[in-house]
Protein backbone atom coordinates (compact mmCIF):
# COMPACT_ATOMS: atom_id res chain seq x y z
CA UNK A 1 0.00 0.00 0.00
CA UNK A 2 1.22 3.49 -0.81
CA UNK A 3 2.16 5.68 2.11
CA UNK A 4 0.72 8.70 0.28
CA UNK A 5 -1.66 8.93 -2.66
CA UNK A 6 -2.51 12.36 -3.98
CA UNK A 7 -5.13 12.45 -6.73
CA UNK A 8 -6.07 15.40 -8.91
CA UNK A 9 -5.31 17.98 -6.24
CA UNK A 10 -6.34 21.55 -7.01
CA UNK A 11 -6.22 24.79 -5.02
CA UNK A 12 -7.20 28.21 -6.32
CA UNK A 13 -6.73 31.56 -4.55
CA UNK A 14 -8.89 34.11 -6.32
CA UNK A 15 -7.52 34.25 -9.86
CA UNK A 16 -4.32 32.35 -8.95
CA UNK A 17 -4.25 28.61 -9.52
CA UNK A 18 -1.70 27.50 -6.90
CA UNK A 19 -2.03 23.75 -7.50
CA UNK A 20 -3.63 22.42 -10.65
CA UNK A 21 -4.57 18.76 -10.92
CA UNK A 22 -1.54 17.29 -9.15
CA UNK A 23 -1.42 13.49 -8.71
CA UNK A 24 1.43 11.42 -7.32
CA UNK A 25 2.27 8.63 -4.91
CA UNK A 26 4.92 7.92 -2.29
CA UNK A 27 5.70 4.27 -1.55
CA UNK A 28 7.10 2.81 1.68
CA UNK A 29 10.90 3.25 1.94
CA UNK A 30 10.83 5.82 -0.84
CA UNK A 31 12.13 9.40 -0.75
CA UNK A 32 10.36 11.58 -3.29
CA UNK A 33 11.65 15.04 -4.11
CA UNK A 34 9.09 17.76 -4.81
CA UNK A 35 11.00 20.33 -6.82
CA UNK A 36 10.17 23.59 -8.47
CA UNK A 37 10.82 27.33 -8.43
CA UNK A 38 9.38 29.61 -5.77
CA UNK A 39 5.63 29.85 -6.21
CA UNK A 40 5.37 26.54 -8.05
CA UNK A 41 2.93 25.15 -5.47
CA UNK A 42 5.22 22.92 -3.37
CA UNK A 43 4.36 24.38 0.04
CA UNK A 44 0.68 24.64 -0.87
CA UNK A 45 0.73 20.93 -1.72
CA UNK A 46 2.47 20.10 1.58
CA UNK A 47 -0.01 22.23 3.54
CA UNK A 48 -2.90 20.33 1.97
CA UNK A 49 -1.28 17.00 2.88
CA UNK A 50 -0.83 18.29 6.45
CA UNK A 51 -4.54 19.10 6.70
CA UNK A 52 -4.03 22.83 7.35
CA UNK A 53 -5.30 23.79 3.91
CA UNK A 54 -8.41 22.37 2.29
CA UNK A 55 -8.13 21.46 -1.39
CA UNK A 56 -10.80 22.73 -3.78
CA UNK A 57 -10.69 19.42 -5.60
CA UNK A 58 -8.95 16.07 -5.29
CA UNK A 59 -8.18 13.56 -2.58
CA UNK A 60 -5.27 12.88 -0.24
CA UNK A 61 -4.91 9.41 1.22
CA UNK A 62 -2.30 8.37 3.75
CA UNK A 63 -2.01 4.59 4.09
CA UNK A 64 -5.37 4.32 2.36
CA UNK A 65 -7.18 6.72 4.71
CA UNK A 66 -8.63 9.96 3.39
CA UNK A 67 -7.49 13.02 5.33
CA UNK A 68 -10.85 14.71 4.73
CA UNK A 69 -12.70 12.02 6.70
CA UNK A 70 -10.00 10.64 9.05
CA UNK A 71 -8.01 13.74 9.91
CA UNK A 72 -6.80 12.75 13.40
CA UNK A 73 -5.92 9.15 12.47
CA UNK A 74 -4.08 10.26 9.36
CA UNK A 75 -2.11 13.01 11.11
CA UNK A 76 -1.07 10.57 13.84
CA UNK A 77 0.91 8.78 11.09
CA UNK A 78 2.34 11.97 9.60
CA UNK A 79 4.84 14.57 10.70
CA UNK A 80 6.77 17.41 9.16
CA UNK A 81 9.65 19.78 9.50
CA UNK A 82 9.93 23.09 7.71
CA UNK A 83 12.38 25.91 7.99
CA UNK A 84 9.49 28.42 8.23
CA UNK A 85 7.76 26.62 11.11
CA UNK A 86 10.19 26.69 14.05
CA UNK A 87 9.03 25.32 17.37
CA UNK A 88 8.05 27.95 20.01
CA UNK A 89 11.24 29.69 21.11
CA UNK A 90 9.90 30.38 24.61
CA UNK A 91 9.87 26.67 25.50
CA UNK A 92 12.93 24.52 26.15
CA UNK A 93 13.98 21.73 23.82
CA UNK A 94 12.62 19.12 26.22
CA UNK A 95 9.33 20.98 26.79
CA UNK A 96 8.73 21.30 23.05
CA UNK A 97 9.35 17.60 22.49
CA UNK A 98 7.16 16.68 25.46
CA UNK A 99 4.23 18.79 24.25
CA UNK A 100 4.39 17.60 20.65
CA UNK A 101 4.87 14.03 21.89
CA UNK A 102 1.60 14.36 23.81
CA UNK A 103 -0.15 15.90 20.81
CA UNK A 104 0.94 12.98 18.63
CA UNK A 105 0.09 10.42 21.36
CA UNK A 106 3.64 9.00 21.50
CA UNK A 107 3.98 5.99 23.80
CA UNK A 108 6.88 5.83 26.30
CA UNK A 109 7.43 9.50 25.60
CA UNK A 110 10.29 10.19 28.01
CA UNK A 111 12.28 7.31 26.55
CA UNK A 112 11.56 8.48 23.00
CA UNK A 113 12.63 12.03 23.80
CA UNK A 114 15.89 10.69 25.27
CA UNK A 115 16.57 8.70 22.08
CA UNK A 116 15.92 11.70 19.84
CA UNK A 117 18.03 14.07 21.95
CA UNK A 118 20.92 11.61 21.48
CA UNK A 119 20.23 11.01 17.81
CA UNK A 120 20.09 14.70 16.90
CA UNK A 121 22.91 15.74 19.23
CA UNK A 122 20.63 17.88 21.38
CA UNK A 123 21.38 16.43 24.83
CA UNK A 124 23.37 19.48 25.97
CA UNK A 125 20.51 21.77 24.88
CA UNK A 126 17.84 19.75 26.71
CA UNK A 127 16.95 22.61 29.07
CA UNK A 128 17.85 25.49 26.75
CA UNK A 129 15.09 27.69 25.35
CA UNK A 130 14.56 26.74 21.70
CA UNK A 131 14.68 30.40 20.68
CA UNK A 132 18.31 30.80 21.72
CA UNK A 133 19.52 27.86 19.61
CA UNK A 134 21.40 28.53 16.38
CA UNK A 135 19.42 28.02 13.19
CA UNK A 136 21.18 24.69 12.63
CA UNK A 137 20.30 23.51 16.14
CA UNK A 138 16.70 24.64 15.65
CA UNK A 139 16.56 22.65 12.43
CA UNK A 140 17.80 19.58 14.30
CA UNK A 141 15.13 20.16 16.93
CA UNK A 142 12.48 20.45 14.23
CA UNK A 143 13.64 17.16 12.76
CA UNK A 144 13.64 15.51 16.20
CA UNK A 145 10.03 16.67 16.60
CA UNK A 146 9.24 15.34 13.12
CA UNK A 147 10.56 11.90 14.12
CA UNK A 148 8.75 11.79 17.51
CA UNK A 149 5.83 9.63 16.37
CA UNK A 150 7.89 7.47 13.96
CA UNK A 151 5.74 8.79 11.11
CA UNK A 152 4.74 6.68 8.12
CA UNK A 153 4.81 9.84 6.03
CA UNK A 154 7.49 12.42 6.70
CA UNK A 155 7.13 15.80 4.99
CA UNK A 156 10.28 17.87 4.83
CA UNK A 157 10.17 21.38 3.40
CA UNK A 158 13.80 22.44 2.80
CA UNK A 159 15.00 20.67 5.94
CA UNK A 160 18.69 21.39 5.43
CA UNK A 161 18.37 25.00 4.22
CA UNK A 162 20.09 26.53 7.24
CA UNK A 163 22.62 23.79 8.02
CA UNK A 164 26.35 23.79 7.36
CA UNK A 165 27.50 21.14 4.86
CA UNK A 166 28.78 18.73 7.53
CA UNK A 167 25.56 18.78 9.55
CA UNK A 168 23.46 18.72 6.38
CA UNK A 169 25.22 15.52 5.33
CA UNK A 170 24.50 13.92 8.73
CA UNK A 171 20.85 14.92 8.50
CA UNK A 172 20.56 13.50 4.98
CA UNK A 173 22.06 10.25 6.25
CA UNK A 174 19.55 10.10 9.10
CA UNK A 175 16.61 10.69 6.80
CA UNK A 176 17.86 8.07 4.34
CA UNK A 177 18.21 5.67 7.23
CA UNK A 178 14.67 6.52 8.38
CA UNK A 179 13.29 5.75 4.92
CA UNK A 180 15.27 2.56 4.39
CA UNK A 181 14.99 1.01 7.85
CA UNK A 182 11.32 1.53 8.67
CA UNK A 183 8.13 1.45 6.67
CA UNK A 184 7.86 5.18 6.17
CA UNK A 185 8.09 7.31 3.06
CA UNK A 186 9.42 10.83 2.70
CA UNK A 187 8.27 13.78 0.61
CA UNK A 188 11.16 16.24 0.42
CA UNK A 189 11.38 19.73 -1.04
CA UNK A 190 14.74 21.33 -1.61
CA UNK A 191 16.45 23.84 -3.86
CA UNK A 192 19.78 22.04 -3.43
CA UNK A 193 19.99 19.79 -6.50
CA UNK A 194 23.14 18.05 -5.29
CA UNK A 195 21.24 17.01 -2.20
CA UNK A 196 18.19 15.93 -4.16
CA UNK A 197 20.30 13.76 -6.44
CA UNK A 198 21.98 12.15 -3.44
CA UNK A 199 18.85 11.52 -1.39
CA UNK A 200 15.79 11.14 -3.58
CA UNK A 201 14.69 7.96 -5.30
CA UNK A 202 12.34 9.90 -7.52
CA UNK A 203 11.63 13.56 -8.22
CA UNK A 204 8.58 15.52 -9.33
CA UNK A 205 9.12 18.88 -10.99
CA UNK A 206 6.30 21.34 -10.29
CA UNK A 207 5.79 24.44 -12.37
CA UNK A 208 2.82 26.81 -12.06
CA UNK A 209 0.96 24.27 -9.96
CA UNK A 210 1.36 21.35 -12.36
CA UNK A 211 3.70 18.37 -12.40
CA UNK A 212 5.87 18.93 -15.43
CA UNK A 213 8.38 16.10 -15.11
CA UNK A 214 8.78 12.97 -13.03
CA UNK A 215 11.60 10.47 -12.80
CA UNK A 216 14.90 9.30 -11.38
CA UNK A 217 17.02 12.33 -10.45
CA UNK A 218 20.12 10.56 -11.76
CA UNK A 219 18.76 9.91 -15.25
CA UNK A 220 16.18 12.67 -15.70
CA UNK A 221 18.65 15.39 -16.83
CA UNK A 222 20.02 13.17 -19.66
CA UNK A 223 16.50 12.25 -20.76
CA UNK A 224 15.87 15.96 -21.32
CA UNK A 225 19.27 16.71 -22.82
CA UNK A 226 20.59 18.54 -19.79
CA UNK A 227 23.93 17.98 -18.12
CA UNK A 228 22.82 18.30 -14.50
CA UNK A 229 19.70 18.33 -12.36
CA UNK A 230 20.39 21.97 -11.60
CA UNK A 231 20.35 22.82 -15.30
CA UNK A 232 17.06 20.99 -15.64
CA UNK A 233 15.68 22.87 -12.63
CA UNK A 234 16.63 26.21 -14.19
CA UNK A 235 14.91 25.23 -17.43
CA UNK A 236 11.77 24.27 -15.50
CA UNK A 237 11.87 27.61 -13.70
CA UNK A 238 12.56 29.82 -16.74
CA UNK A 239 11.33 27.99 -19.81
CA UNK A 240 8.79 25.37 -18.72
CA UNK A 241 7.12 25.45 -22.16
CA UNK A 242 10.25 24.07 -23.86
CA UNK A 243 9.92 20.97 -21.69
CA UNK A 244 6.17 20.66 -22.12
CA UNK A 245 6.57 20.59 -25.89
CA UNK A 246 9.72 18.41 -25.87
CA UNK B 1 -13.85 11.14 20.92
CA UNK B 2 -11.65 13.35 23.15
CA UNK B 3 -8.01 12.39 23.62
CA UNK B 4 -7.01 13.79 26.98
CA UNK B 5 -3.29 13.63 26.22
CA UNK B 6 -3.79 16.27 23.52
CA UNK B 7 -5.85 18.49 25.83
CA UNK B 8 -3.21 18.00 28.52
CA UNK B 9 -0.54 19.13 26.02
CA UNK B 10 -2.29 22.52 25.59
CA UNK B 11 -2.59 22.96 29.38
CA UNK B 12 0.98 21.77 30.04
CA UNK B 13 2.35 24.22 27.49
CA UNK B 14 0.68 27.07 29.40
CA UNK B 15 2.01 25.72 32.71
CA UNK B 16 5.55 25.58 31.32
CA UNK B 17 5.28 29.15 30.04
CA UNK B 18 3.92 30.50 33.32
CA UNK B 19 6.43 28.60 35.43
CA UNK B 20 9.29 30.10 33.51
CA UNK B 21 8.04 33.67 33.16
CA UNK B 22 7.38 36.24 35.87
CA UNK B 23 5.74 38.53 33.31
CA UNK B 24 3.04 35.91 32.73
CA UNK B 25 2.49 35.12 36.42
CA UNK B 26 2.40 38.69 37.78
CA UNK B 27 -0.72 39.81 35.84
CA UNK B 28 -2.65 37.09 37.66
CA UNK B 29 -2.07 38.98 40.92
CA UNK B 30 -1.08 42.55 40.17
CA UNK B 31 -4.29 43.96 38.65
CA UNK B 32 -6.38 42.18 41.26
CA UNK B 33 -4.21 43.65 44.00
CA UNK B 34 -4.39 47.15 42.48
CA UNK B 35 -8.19 46.93 42.25
CA UNK B 36 -8.48 45.70 45.82
CA UNK B 37 -6.34 48.56 47.14
CA UNK B 38 -8.06 51.22 45.01
CA UNK B 39 -11.64 50.12 45.62
CA UNK B 40 -10.92 49.06 49.17
CA UNK B 41 -9.96 52.62 50.10
CA UNK B 42 -12.76 54.16 48.02
CA UNK B 43 -15.34 52.04 49.84
CA UNK B 44 -13.73 52.82 53.21
CA UNK B 45 -13.95 56.53 52.39
CA UNK B 46 -17.57 56.22 51.25
CA UNK B 47 -18.42 54.38 54.46
CA UNK B 48 -16.96 57.28 56.46
CA UNK B 49 -19.14 59.80 54.58
CA UNK B 50 -22.43 58.15 55.34
CA UNK B 51 -23.88 57.17 58.65
CA UNK B 52 -26.45 54.88 57.06
CA UNK B 53 -26.24 51.13 57.36
CA UNK B 54 -25.49 50.88 53.68
CA UNK B 55 -22.53 48.55 53.20
CA UNK B 56 -20.21 49.78 50.45
CA UNK B 57 -17.58 47.08 50.89
CA UNK B 58 -19.62 44.06 49.78
CA UNK B 59 -21.53 46.20 47.28
CA UNK B 60 -18.68 47.93 45.47
CA UNK B 61 -15.49 46.09 46.38
CA UNK B 62 -17.28 42.75 46.05
CA UNK B 63 -18.69 43.71 42.66
CA UNK B 64 -15.28 44.90 41.43
CA UNK B 65 -13.68 41.64 42.51
CA UNK B 66 -16.38 39.54 40.87
CA UNK B 67 -15.90 41.50 37.66
CA UNK B 68 -12.13 41.01 37.98
CA UNK B 69 -12.78 37.29 38.24
CA UNK B 70 -14.79 37.40 35.00
CA UNK B 71 -11.93 39.29 33.26
CA UNK B 72 -9.34 36.74 34.53
CA UNK B 73 -11.44 33.88 33.13
CA UNK B 74 -11.78 35.54 29.73
CA UNK B 75 -8.10 36.42 29.60
CA UNK B 76 -7.16 32.91 30.73
CA UNK B 77 -8.62 31.64 27.45
CA UNK B 78 -7.30 34.42 25.22
CA UNK B 79 -3.78 34.42 26.74
CA UNK B 80 -3.41 30.69 26.13
CA UNK B 81 -4.56 31.20 22.54
CA UNK B 82 -2.35 34.26 22.03
CA UNK B 83 0.71 32.21 23.00
CA UNK B 84 0.20 30.28 19.75
CA UNK B 85 -0.32 33.55 17.86
CA UNK B 86 2.81 35.17 19.30
CA UNK B 87 5.02 32.13 18.71
CA UNK B 88 3.55 31.59 15.20
CA UNK B 89 2.75 28.06 16.21
CA UNK B 90 -0.51 27.39 14.34
CA UNK B 91 1.07 25.33 11.58
CA UNK B 92 2.85 23.10 14.11
CA UNK B 93 -0.22 22.67 16.35
CA UNK B 94 -2.93 22.25 13.74
CA UNK B 95 -0.93 19.76 11.69
CA UNK B 96 -1.00 17.39 14.69
CA UNK B 97 -3.96 15.06 15.35
CA UNK B 98 -5.54 17.52 17.84
CA UNK B 99 -9.15 18.37 16.99
CA UNK B 100 -10.45 21.90 17.24
CA UNK B 101 -12.70 20.93 20.17
CA UNK B 102 -9.77 19.34 22.04
CA UNK B 103 -7.79 22.53 21.46
CA UNK B 104 -10.61 24.74 22.76
CA UNK B 105 -11.07 22.44 25.78
CA UNK B 106 -7.36 22.88 26.49
CA UNK B 107 -7.81 26.67 26.41
CA UNK B 108 -10.75 26.40 28.84
CA UNK B 109 -8.90 24.16 31.32
CA UNK B 110 -5.89 26.49 31.23
CA UNK B 111 -8.25 29.34 32.06
CA UNK B 112 -9.82 27.41 34.96
CA UNK B 113 -6.35 26.93 36.45
CA UNK B 114 -5.20 30.54 36.05
CA UNK B 115 -8.49 32.11 37.17
CA UNK B 116 -8.59 29.83 40.23
CA UNK B 117 -5.22 31.25 41.26
CA UNK B 118 -6.53 34.78 40.72
CA UNK B 119 -9.65 34.00 42.77
CA UNK B 120 -7.61 32.60 45.64
CA UNK B 121 -5.47 35.74 45.70
CA UNK B 122 -8.62 37.90 45.70
CA UNK B 123 -10.06 35.97 48.64
CA UNK B 124 -6.86 36.31 50.64
CA UNK B 125 -6.04 39.96 49.89
CA UNK B 126 -9.57 41.36 50.22
CA UNK B 127 -10.09 39.53 53.48
CA UNK B 128 -6.69 40.48 54.93
CA UNK B 129 -6.66 44.14 53.86
CA UNK B 130 -10.32 45.20 54.09
CA UNK B 131 -12.05 42.44 56.00
CA UNK B 132 -14.17 41.56 52.99
CA UNK B 133 -15.24 37.99 52.46
CA UNK B 134 -17.00 36.61 49.39
CA UNK B 135 -18.91 34.41 51.82
CA UNK B 136 -20.96 37.52 52.62
CA UNK B 137 -22.97 36.46 49.58
CA UNK B 138 -23.76 33.12 51.21
CA UNK B 139 -24.91 30.29 48.97
CA UNK B 140 -25.46 32.77 46.13
CA UNK B 141 -21.69 32.99 45.66
CA UNK B 142 -21.69 29.71 43.72
CA UNK B 143 -24.18 30.76 41.00
CA UNK B 144 -22.58 34.22 40.81
CA UNK B 145 -19.15 32.71 40.12
CA UNK B 146 -20.55 30.05 37.79
CA UNK B 147 -22.39 32.56 35.58
CA UNK B 148 -19.36 34.87 35.38
CA UNK B 149 -17.09 31.91 34.70
CA UNK B 150 -19.24 30.58 31.86
CA UNK B 151 -19.61 34.00 30.26
CA UNK B 152 -15.86 34.67 30.63
CA UNK B 153 -15.12 31.38 28.85
CA UNK B 154 -17.62 32.17 26.08
CA UNK B 155 -16.20 35.64 25.54
CA UNK B 156 -12.62 34.30 25.59
CA UNK B 157 -13.43 31.72 22.90
CA UNK B 158 -15.25 34.35 20.82
CA UNK B 159 -12.31 36.77 21.13
CA UNK B 160 -9.84 34.04 20.13
CA UNK B 161 -11.92 33.29 17.04
CA UNK B 162 -11.88 36.98 16.09
CA UNK B 163 -8.07 37.09 16.33
CA UNK B 164 -7.82 33.85 14.35
CA UNK B 165 -9.93 35.39 11.60
CA UNK B 166 -8.60 38.94 11.48
CA UNK B 167 -4.99 38.39 12.50
CA UNK B 168 -2.66 39.14 15.41
CA UNK B 169 -3.14 42.94 15.24
CA UNK B 170 -6.80 42.57 16.31
CA UNK B 171 -5.77 41.44 19.77
CA UNK B 172 -5.86 45.15 20.70
CA UNK B 173 -9.61 45.10 20.10
CA UNK B 174 -9.91 42.19 22.50
CA UNK B 175 -8.33 43.63 25.66
CA UNK B 176 -10.94 46.42 26.15
CA UNK B 177 -14.00 44.15 25.68
CA UNK B 178 -14.65 43.78 29.46
CA UNK B 179 -14.45 47.57 29.86
CA UNK B 180 -17.05 48.01 27.08
CA UNK B 181 -19.37 45.48 28.70
CA UNK B 182 -19.06 46.84 32.23
CA UNK B 183 -21.42 49.88 31.87
CA UNK B 184 -24.16 47.59 30.50
CA UNK B 185 -23.58 44.90 33.14
CA UNK B 186 -24.41 47.27 35.99
CA UNK B 187 -21.34 46.42 38.01
CA UNK B 188 -21.66 49.55 40.17
CA UNK B 189 -25.30 50.62 39.78
CA UNK B 190 -28.72 49.04 39.25
CA UNK B 191 -29.71 48.35 35.65
CA UNK B 192 -32.75 50.61 36.19
CA UNK B 193 -30.33 53.57 36.31
CA UNK B 194 -29.54 53.05 32.63
CA UNK B 195 -31.48 54.57 29.73
CA UNK B 196 -33.93 52.21 28.10
CA UNK B 197 -31.74 51.22 25.13
CA UNK B 198 -28.88 50.29 27.45
CA UNK B 199 -31.24 48.21 29.55
CA UNK B 200 -32.13 46.19 26.46
CA UNK B 201 -28.43 45.39 26.03
CA UNK B 202 -28.17 44.46 29.71
CA UNK B 203 -30.91 41.88 29.31
CA UNK B 204 -28.70 39.77 27.05
CA UNK B 205 -25.60 40.08 29.25
CA UNK B 206 -25.30 37.34 31.93
CA UNK B 207 -23.15 39.48 34.30
CA UNK B 208 -26.03 41.97 34.68
CA UNK B 209 -28.06 39.22 36.41
CA UNK B 210 -25.15 38.56 38.76
CA UNK B 211 -24.65 42.19 39.78
CA UNK B 212 -28.36 42.76 40.27
CA UNK B 213 -28.23 39.67 42.49
CA UNK B 214 -25.24 41.01 44.43
CA UNK B 215 -27.12 44.22 45.25
CA UNK B 216 -30.15 42.24 46.39
CA UNK B 217 -28.09 40.00 48.67
CA UNK B 218 -26.33 42.98 50.26
CA UNK B 219 -29.57 44.90 50.77
CA UNK B 220 -31.18 41.81 52.28
CA UNK B 221 -33.81 41.41 49.53
CA UNK B 222 -34.74 38.10 48.04
CA UNK B 223 -33.10 37.06 44.79
CA UNK B 224 -35.26 35.71 42.04
CA UNK B 225 -34.12 32.19 41.16
CA UNK B 226 -35.50 32.73 37.67
CA UNK B 227 -33.25 35.73 37.20
CA UNK B 228 -30.10 33.74 38.04
CA UNK B 229 -31.34 30.84 35.96
CA UNK B 230 -31.78 33.20 33.00
CA UNK B 231 -28.23 34.48 33.48
CA UNK B 232 -26.91 30.91 33.66
CA UNK B 233 -28.85 29.76 30.60
CA UNK B 234 -27.70 32.79 28.63
CA UNK B 235 -24.07 32.11 29.60
CA UNK B 236 -24.48 28.44 28.60
CA UNK B 237 -25.99 29.50 25.27
CA UNK B 238 -23.05 31.85 24.64
CA UNK B 239 -20.60 29.00 25.33
CA UNK B 240 -22.31 26.87 22.68
CA UNK B 241 -22.43 29.77 20.21
CA UNK B 242 -18.80 30.76 20.80
CA UNK B 243 -17.56 27.15 20.32
CA UNK B 244 -19.57 26.93 17.12
CA UNK B 245 -18.19 30.31 15.99
CA UNK B 246 -14.58 29.28 16.72
CA UNK B 247 -15.00 25.98 14.84
CA UNK B 248 -16.61 27.84 11.90
CA UNK B 249 -13.81 30.42 11.76
CA UNK B 250 -11.25 27.60 11.94
CA UNK B 251 -12.90 25.76 9.03
CA UNK B 252 -12.91 29.00 7.02
CA UNK B 253 -9.23 29.51 7.88
CA UNK B 254 -8.37 26.00 6.66
CA UNK B 255 -10.32 26.67 3.46
CA UNK B 256 -8.72 30.05 2.79
CA UNK B 257 -5.18 29.07 3.79
CA UNK B 258 -5.13 31.44 6.76
CA UNK B 259 -3.87 28.78 9.20
CA UNK B 260 -0.90 28.05 6.97
CA UNK B 261 -0.22 31.73 6.32
CA UNK B 262 -0.05 32.51 10.04
CA UNK B 263 3.29 30.72 9.84
CA UNK B 264 4.37 30.99 6.25
CA UNK B 265 3.61 32.78 3.01
CA UNK B 266 2.33 29.69 1.29
CA UNK B 267 -0.29 31.00 -1.07
CA UNK B 268 2.15 31.81 -3.84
Amino acid sequence: MNVLSVTNLRKVYGATVAVDGVSFKVSPNEIVGLLGPNGAGKTTTINMILGVLEPDLGTIQIEGMDIATNRSKVLQRTNFAAVYAPLPGNLTVYQNLKIFGLLYGVKDLSERIGELLQEFDLVRFRNAKSGVLSSGEQTRLGLAKAMLNRPRLLLLDEPTASLDPAVAREIRAKIKEFAKSGEGGVLWTSHNMFEVEEVCDRVLFLSKGKILLEGDPKTLPREHKKKTLEELFITVAREPLTLETA
Amino acid sequence: MFHWNRIFAVVLRQFYLMRGSLSRVLPLFVWVAVDIILWGFITRYLNSLTSSAFRFVPMLLGAVLLYDFFIRVMQGVTMTFFEDVWSRNFLNVFSTPISIYEYVTGLVISSIASSAIGLAVMFALASFAFGFSFFTYGAMLAPFLLILFLFGIALGIFASAVVLRFGPATEWFIWPIPAFISPFAGVFYPISTLPRWMQYVSIILPPSYVFEGVRKVVSGSEISGNSLLTGGLLAGLYIILSCWFFAWIYRQAVRSGLIARYSAESVS
